[in-house]
């Protein structure tokens, strides 16, 4: 611009560091900003995932609504999990066999594949491949309907978007998850024992015999129990970025992004606390370095 | 074509009191973060009466219409339908109130994951009005009251042109036989004899007893043949201080007499000062 006026008052008194106070304070007001944003997302989160709860406990919608989201989530991730759970089994005998034998305790391999797999690695790994494969999708396709206003449309008809878009998906991920993590969990198993027992040779009974002193029920249950959780945390985080899509394709493809990233960033936390939780409850009810059932 | 539903509880409740309006905004204002869409509107809509609201894109039309529905909430001021303001009933009340609303969306709305049949028979099967083969029914009619064939039922529509689309939008919003019709740019993107079809829908639905309308659109000939009553909204950040942003209301025929200049600038489609905005934005890039 040329025509700068010349009586422009000097609003920055010149004795007091402009330059630096202008940079504090845009500085503060940059954070600032970034923590409301924060903890107003987590908010509205929590009253998004407190409806959920009040139409699950109050209201479900039709077996026509649920069961096609059920079919999208349960038989039609079942292919990937397990074919993933079969990789990671072998991937974890072909890393730790050269360790294991260093040491003399090639045997002991069984038990240390096995119970990384029912306790973590199949729960986590199901969670995943599930964020990845239908929380992105939840995320586009409720994103879409946003865009679109054919959540408007909805609401104009007297439906409730949160009953009929998000129940369903949020049912179906936490009532399927624990099975798709059992499945992760047996395709797991069962490809850590052939690398192991035909690949690489370790005696059978030694393999089996070492994998069911170590591993119990305990281990299966606590992949199983956080699975409902990361189930129901892909679901609430997918649906929710669904929900507050940006406008245009790059909003709908962001907010498919974001489904995935946060949802594995939260399963990976939540794993880490529910993991303190459960073996502080294990070792209250008197079982530390023994086998509840 | 009157279709008579099974169990239906649409019909109750509409007599209300012929004297009142149907719809009231009483000094609404809206605000998106700290931007002002709309400023102290104070609007009444009388039964049976088509109103159609004209004015540039972005002064507000769209919101005015989400906000009469009750999909954008008001910062302040009142949105009254049938003597209750909509922005203080609870949900059950609210959605049962929507049942008494027809709403279509400027690209239909249609949802993609269902059939045409499914899009027109979900407000009915939603709350539960009808079953089965009455569905199917009432489905074909309000079909053939747009003027589609029975086949476009089993279609999704992806597979329909705009202006298929937008029929079927206008028979899933007449499927409840709604009181108050809500019209959102129902013919933008339609070549002018579909528009005229599109027309001549919202007429033959305005004349059914007791169906009040309220149209936005930027087409004038849809103003001119549909409307009973036409008001021009006005962007709120161009508007003088104190000015209403309402800055015409009357008939169609006043429409043509206007004196507001902004008004008979978009009535006759010129840009006027836009054009010298234009210029001097382009000269400020220049420079």
């Amino acid at each position: 611009m040329s025509s700068v006026p010349s009586s422009r008052p000097n609003k920055i008194p010149t004795t007091e560091l402009p330059g630096l106070r202008d940079s504090l304070v845009r500085w503060v007001s940059d954070w600032g900003g970034l923590v409301v944003d924060a903890m107003t997302t987590v908010g509205d989160m929590a009253i998004f995932t407190y409806r959920v709860f009040l139409w699950l406990f109050t209201s479900w919608p039709s077996r026509g609504t649920i069961l096609p989201n059920f079919y999208q989530v349960g038989v039609l991730s079942l292919p990937v999990v397990a074919l993933t759970g079969t990789f990671i089994g072998m991937v974890l005998a072909n890393q730790s066999y050269d360790q294991f034998r260093d040491i003399g305790l090639e045997n002991q391999l069984g038990a240390v594949i096995n119970m990384s797999l029912v306790r973590e690695l199949g729960p986590v790994l199901a969670a995943t491949m599930l964020a990845g494969r239908v929380g992105s999708s939840m995320a586009a396709v409720i994103g879409t309907m946003r865009v679109t206003e054919q959540i408007d449309a909805l609401i104009s008809m007297g439906a409730n978007p949160i009953r009929y878009l998000v129940v369903p998906r949020f049912l179906a991920c936490i009532m399927l998850i624990p099975a798709l993590t059992i499945m992760a969990d047996f395709m797991g198993i069962v490809g850590g024992y052939f690398y192991s027992v035909v690949m690489l040779g370790i005696d059978h009974y030694q393999y089996l015999n070492n994998s069911r002193q170590f591993v119990g029920g305990w281990d299966f249950f606590m992949g199983i129990f956080k699975s409902f959780f990361f189930g129901g945390t892909i679901a609430i985080v997918s649906c929710y970025r669904g929900f507050h899509c940006q406008a245009g394709a790059e909003g709908v493809g962001r907010a498919a992004t974001a489904a995935f990233v946060i949802s594995f960033v939260l399963i990976l936390v939540v794993d880490l606390m529910l993991n303190i939780l459960l073996n502080a409850v294990y070792t209250s009810l008197g079982f530390a370095g023994k086998k509840m059932f | 074509m009157t279709t008579t539903y099974p169990s239906s509880n649409t019909q109750t409740d509409r007599a209300g009191d012929p004297s009142q309006p149907l719809v009231e905004l009483r000094s609404m204002t809206l605000q998106f973060s700290r931007q002002t869409i709309l400023n102290k509107i104070t609007l009444s809509i009388p039964r049976g009466q088509t109103l159609v609201v004209i004015g540039e894109s972005g002064c507000g039309k769209t919101m005015l219409l989400k906000t009469v529905v009750g999909l954008t909430r008001p910062r302040s001021g009142q949105v009254v339908y049938d003597g209750d303001d909509i922005h203080t009933l609870n949900d059950h009340d609210l959605t049962n109130l929507r049942c008494k609303f027809g709403f279509v969306f400027q690209n239909a709305a249609l949802f993609d994951s269902m059939t045409i049949g499914q899009n027109i028979a979900f407000p009915l099967q939603q709350h539960d009005l009808a079953q089965g083969r009455d569905v199917n029914r009432i489905v074909f009619d309000r079909l053939a009251e747009v003027g589609l064939p029975d086949s476009v039922a089993a279609k999704r529509p992806a597979q329909l042109s705009g202006g298929m689309r937008k029929r079927v939008g206008l028979a899933r919003a007449l499927v409840l036989e709604p009181e108050l019709m809500l019209y959102d740019e129902p013919t933008t993107g339609l070549d002018p004899i579909m528009s005229d079809v599109i027309n001549e829908l919202m007429l033959r639905t305005s004349a059914k007893p007791d169906v009040t309308s309220l149209i936005i659109t930027h087409d004038m000939k849809t103003a001119y043949k549909v409307a009973d009553r036409v008001i021009m909204l006005y962007p709120f950040s161009r508007l003088e201080k104190g000015e209403d942003q309402i800055i015409f209301d009357g008939t169609p025929q006043e429409l043509e007499q206007a004196s507001d200049r902004r008004v008979r600038q978009f009535v006759n489609g010129e840009a006027g000062e836009r054009l010298m905005e234009l210029r001097s934005s382009a000269l400020e890039n220049f420079e």
